[in-house]
């Protein structure tokens, strides 16, 4: 894609706490990253996982008992975080890979569910109330990123924004030097037509085993950046609802665009806190543009555009 | 608690009891998926507007159409509900889930998962989420029967008895009718099956329309057994995809099985180490998953 494009959003990027309320600009972040991870393997590989919460929750976990518990510095409880993604993303994708489409959904969502379970009942999760008053510490041990500057009067905790900005963007190039190298051209392949792929003598399996492994902890790094945002590691996080989210961002911003999970996420964070105050409701609304998006609306707002401007987005 | 074996018994019986739900709500995921390639997702959310209809049917329908003093009974809702559902499930199936089958089964998936997430937001906007108790359970199922090495409820032992008889008729009608050769036939082949003069959206419309029915059913005979909560069914339908992975949906008999053994061993894990027992039924599936990738009952496709 366009390089301009990319250096205007950068530029959005860093000037948008000045605008928006930051805590929502890093909530949009957070799971802007957490939607274009998942987006790997089911816009690029083909896979639905159903238990990406788990990833994106379990992090959050580990990162929030690193930093909480044991004194270390916030890019290490991120990194921590991050590891223990991939590591479980290892496990649940060498189970999952060994069934295709739909069982591979069900084996994902009852795997995360283990890890639910264990969010709930593990001595160091605080059980229904979540993990709270997760510090967030400083940065290398010398930027403290609970810092506020007063900016035009209004306080901005800016050290914080854009530690989360810059991760944010890692983990998105990561994603997109992914999608676009000759690893990510076999994944293409075997989302287009597998038993083709293995016919060509690609090892299925392990492509399958790695993209969803990246996604994973991609998934883990965007839950660990969560946790010090909002200094809370919740079982809402490790839900089969937060599963669900993540695949209507994917699904709402277009499946298997670069941009789409970014849009989607955009979309369904700003819906959820501009219509809070219709409370439980949310969850039918959500259903509901679940159920409109899957009959009328599959490509997405992205792919909707690149199908108009006939380029791939 | 002591592993004696009275302990051991009552818990799989007990166990045996959670294993009838899982092998009904599996069968009629097993039923759909065979002719329509989908998931239901919905499933779970069905089984519990099932147990609502009862609920509301004895509390509320008789103030509602200004008859204070009609209760919908037990033995009604058991055929009401199961109707009100399946023709619940006749409407979608034919307005909005029958514009899939042409796309990926994952939609079909996405599709019922949003038609789940709505129906349980709408009840948790109006239940309390910790649930409401269904008292019209009838007198001529209370107290105990004594079955030897223990004393058991009659009203469960009612729905491990009715409820096996769906299930074993269910299968019967699949695997022993004319009616059920179509729809195998279907399952295999639905082109061929048009073919032949056979009907086979009618099919599928009625064949998710009798699944979902049968969710209904399970809620009810639940209701008086758990309390009925909004929850109840998303609790229940993630244990039941991780059973219909183990058991595979290729068999009707396999899914039956299947849910009924993992009761059981949810029950026997109670007794020997009660932490594990919400658990063991995935923690099986991982363990089916490494030996027999493609479930017990299953046809790698």
């Amino acid at each position: 894609m366009n390089r301009k494009i990319w250096i205007l959003l950068v530029i959005l990027g860093l000037l948008a706490p000045f605008v928006v309320y930051p805590v929502f600009m890093m909530k949009l972040l957070c799971f802007a990253l957490f939607a274009s991870a998942f987006n790997l393997l089911l816009g690029y590989t083909g896979l639905l996982s159903f238990g990406h919460a788990a990833f994106f929750g379990g992090a959050s976990y580990i990162t929030g008992h690193l930093v909480k518990n044991s004194g270390l510095t916030p890019e290490l409880g991120v990194l921590g975080g991050t590891l223990f993604a991939a590591l479980l993303g290892y496990v649940v994708g060498s189970l999952a890979i060994r069934r295709q489409g739909i069982y591979f959904a069900m084996v994902t969502l009852a795997l995360a569910q283990i890890v639910y379970f264990i969010a709930l009942k593990a001595p160091f999760t605080g059980g229904e109330d979540g993990l709270q008053g997760i510090p967030r510490g400083d940065l290398f041990g010398l930027i403290d990123l609970n810092h506020v500057y007063s900016v035009g009067g209004s306080p901005l905790g800016l050290n914080l924004y854009y530690f989360v900005f810059v991760m944010f963007c890692l983990g998105f190039w990561i994603i997109y030097r992914t999608i676009h190298s000759p690893f990510g051209q076999v994944l293409k392949a075997i989302r287009e037509n597998e038993p083709r792929a293995v016919s060509l003598g690609y090892k299925v399996e392990r492509f399958k085993l790695i993209a969803f492994v990246i996604s994973a902890a991609m998934a883990g790094m965007a839950g660990a950046m969560k946790s010090l945002v909002f200094q809370l590691a919740s079982l809402t996080d490790v839900s089969w609802h937060t599963s669900g989210e993540v695949v209507l961002m994917t699904l709402l911003g277009g499946v298997g665009t670069v941009l789409g999970p970014l849009v989607g996420a955009f979309t369904v964070v700003t819906l959820q806190s501009e219509l809070s105050s219709v409370g439980s409701w949310i969850t039918v609304i959500i259903g509901g543009i679940f159920v409109v998006c899957v009959l009328v609306f599959r490509r997405g707002f992205v792919g909707e555009l690149a199908r108009v401007l006939k380029r791939s987005l | 608690m002591e592993i004696t074996f009275q302990t051991v018994m009552s818990q799989v019986m007990l166990g045996l009891n959670n294993g009838v739900f899982y092998a009904i709500l599996s069968l009629g995921l097993a039923v759909i998926f065979g002719l329509l390639n989908i998931v239901n997702f919905a499933h779970g959310a069905l089984y519990m507007l099932g147990a609502y209809v009862a609920l509301l049917g004895y509390t509320s329908l008789g103030p509602m159409i200004g008859m204070p003093d009609f209760h919908l009974n037990y033995w009604a809702a058991l055929i009401v509900a199961p109707l009100v559902v399946g023709a619940l499930g006749i409407v979608i199936e034919k307005t909005m889930l029958s514009r899939l089958y042409k796309f990926d089964h994952l939609y079909g998936l996405l599709f019922t998962f949003g038609l789940a997430l709505i129906i349980q937001g709408v009840f948790t906007n109006f239940f309390n989420v910790s649930g409401d108790p269904y008292e019209a359970k009838p007198e001529i199922l209370n107290g105990a029967v004594n079955l030897g090495f223990m004393m058991f409820p009659k009203y469960r032992l009612w729905v491990i008895g009715i409820s096996l008889l769906v299930c074993f008729g269910t299968w019967y009608v699949i695997e022993r009718t004319k009616l059920g050769s179509f729809l195998r036939a279907g399952t295999e082949n639905p082109e061929l099956v048009k073919a032949f003069g056979v009907n086979v959206p009618l099919m599928i419309t009625l064949t998710y329309g009798y699944g979902v029915a049968l969710a209904a059913f399970a809620g009810v005979l639940a209701a008086p057994i758990y309390s009925v909560s909004p929850v109840m069914g998303s609790e229940m339908i993630i244990i039941v995809f991780a059973v219909v992975v183990i058991g595979g949906m290729g068999s009707i008999m396999g899914s039956i099985v299947t849910g009924l053994l993992l009761g059981m061993v949810e029950g026997f894990t109670k007794v020997v180490y009660a932490p594990a027992s919400s658990t063991v039924i995935f923690l099986i599936m991982v363990i089916v998953l490494l030996v027999k990738p493609a479930g017990l009952f299953g046809r790698e496709s």
